[in-house]
């Protein structure tokens, strides 16, 4: 059986996580074609076609798609991949919107937040914020399922050589519209993909004291995340939290400061190779994870952490 | 406006959950349960609607066994006007969930059905997306506001990088996100008052809905659990260690 991966992009570039999907679908097997869905969006199609084991990619260009509104994509992924014996999505924010619908408009079940690939219908899951694990066995003929970027080694992202098709298939439910958005401009890395992630927590008692993260963000080439409490505090937005509810990282150096460890944040960074904490509680639960841990007032350890890689980087 | 609210009984956030020894799944026994997080926070909103003067009645369903029903009183105490129970013993997976609140769309017709983005024990996050496909509503998935104006409600949502807003056609679907609201506490008078609110029990049967599953669950294992770590002096002890132990920098 075919399998169809939904790419995931912003009209002008094709993300990362897309190449992480294609790594899924290589673990099950078979032919991989892509959807790519949105406006204008003629160079992610190619990005896509350069792909490692792509077979074939479709693009839908239309401005129904540009906003990728669940209403209309759901419909036109449906109707596509009624063909294929699997769907796939990153399951970011956009997949985690549109797939389910789809999953209901076919009468199938989802898989969700897949991280490993057993074999053609069965899946392992995390379930209860990571504190179990959950083999599943998928029924219905067409399995969607949504997949952890971060626990797939993504394909190349140059090399193949699929065969783009335009695709006419205008689908407009009708039923929504987009109004505005408001994204955070950022010149570092993205968060979900980054090597070397430091978050802080509510230790850093203000916003303002962020810019001390961020300095250490600098000299590491570092993505800036967030726990929960932080967010709510209004220290930071809502898209730098890391945690079962909010991003799933899994770099190869998590620095967590002034964070306590609860279970809906370790949820979100369980995975990383390396973890360090820097707690002034020492019994704070972080230190149960974390490879490296300093028992340090962050406001004096921060600032000389800032120093200290100025000397070894 | 009638407003329906989803609420779901699960194990409280706080609780470490434990695997039974024999993979079958996790000890629910003599644990702590509570209404799902994300559905008090629904609940909390359809409840501010009514505040405010736009919401005309609250109606809040659950799915589940008959323990279910302290989570409809919950809900009641918090300002809900009346509940309907579905009860079954049997695992409601989300698409079957997704059915039988169809059902209950059909006879209530509200206006706006609110649900919590996911429940925090499968963290599937894909019942309010199944339900507004079946009835053929738009969705607002993962909000962190909800604003009703005539006959549209615009929805700000939480995505990677930012925030988006869109305008659906009610009736709609819309799920919640953590920052959406504060939800209150229950105060004891109207915890006892709740006692006398209407609650409706029906079955999956009553509702034409034959729970199936589409998902076997194989195994569930405990996760691999990491090294011990240690205790590092000071900021040089620790870069040292990362650089020349870890290597990651």
């Amino acid at each position: 059986m075919s399998i169809l991966v939904i790419a995931d992009h912003d009209n002008s570039s094709l993300t990362q996580s897309t190449l992480n999907v294609v790594a899924a679908a290589k673990a099950i097997g078979g032919d991989i074609d892509i959807l790519v869905a949105g406006e204008n969006c003629g160079s992610v199609g190619e990005a896509a076609a350069k792909a490692e084991g792509v077979n074939k990619v479709l693009v839908a260009d239309n401005a129904v798609y540009g906003h990728f509104l669940a209403e209309n994509l759901a419909e036109l992924v449906a109707e596509v991949g009624k063909g294929y014996g699997h769907i796939l999505a990153s399951a970011g924010t956009t997949g985690k919107d549109f797939m389910p619908r789809v999953a209901a408009l076919l009468d199938v079940a989802q898989v969700s937040d897949i991280m490993r690939v057993e074999s053609e219908d069965t899946f392992v899951r995390p379930i209860y914020a990571g504190n179990a694990i959950a083999t599943v066995k998928a029924t219905d003929a067409i399995k969607v399922i949504t997949v952890r970027p971060t626990a797939f080694d993504p394909v190349a992202a140059e090399g193949g050589s699929a065969s783009v098709e335009a695709l006419d298939l205008v689908k407009d439910a009708g039923l929504s519209e987009f109004i505005n958005e408001e994204i955070a401009k950022s010149d570092r890395p993205d968060l979900a993909s980054a090597d070397i992630v430091i978050s802080g927590g509510r230790g850093m008692q203000n916003g303002e004291n962020f810019k001390m993260l961020e300095q250490v963000a600098d000299q590491l080439g570092a993505a800036i995340g967030a726990s929960r409490a932080a967010v709510d505090a209004g220290f930071v937005p809502n898209d730098m939290q890391v945690g079962q509810t909010g991003k799933i990282v899994a770099p190869q150096l998590y620095i967590a400061v002034g964070i306590s460890g609860a279970i809906q944040h370790l949820a979100g960074m369980g995975d990383s190779k390396v973890i360090a904490a820097i707690n002034k509680d020492e019994e704070a639960p972080i230190f149960q994870v974390a490879d490296y841990g300093l028992v340090a007032d962050l406001f004096e350890a921060v600032p000389q952490l800032e120093e200290e890689l100025k000397k070894v980087m | 406006m009638k407003v329906l609210v989803a609420v779901k009984r699960v194990i409280d956030y706080n609780v470490k959950v434990r695997v039974k020894p024999d993979n079958t799944g996790v000890d629910l026994a003599n644990v702590k349960m509570a209404m799902n997080p994300f559905c008090e926070i629904a609940v909390e909103e359809a409840v501010r609607l009514k505040e405010k003067g736009v919401a005309s009645e609250i109606v809040v369903v659950t799915i589940g066994p008959k323990a279910s029903q302290e989570q409809i009183r919950t809900a009641l105490a918090l300002g809900a006007d009346r509940g309907i129970h579905i009860e079954t013993d049997e695992e409601v997976q989300s698409l079957e969930a997704a059915k039988l609140l169809k059902s209950v769309v059909e006879k209530e017709e509200p206006k706006l059905v609110i649900l919590g983005k996911q429940s925090i024990d499968s963290d599937n996050n894909q019942t309010g997306q199944m339900l507004a496909a079946l009835t053929g509503m738009g969705q607002g998935t993962f909000a962190s506001e909800v604003v009703v104006e005539g006959d549209k409600v615009q929805v700000t949502r939480e995505i990677d990088g930012g925030l988006m807003t869109v305008g659906l056609k009610l009736p709609a679907v819309v799920t919640t996100d953590l920052r959406l609201n504060e939800p209150r506490y229950a105060s004891l008078p109207n915890i006892m008052k709740a006692k006398k609110k209407p609650l409706e029990t029906m079955s999956p049967a009553d509702l034409g809905v034959e729970i199936t599953s589409r998902l076997s669950t194989l195994k569930v294992e405990a996760p691999a659990s990491r090294q011990a770590g240690i205790k590092v002096a000071d900021v040089a002890e620790l870069v040292d260690k990362l650089k020349n132990e870890a290597k990651v920098i």
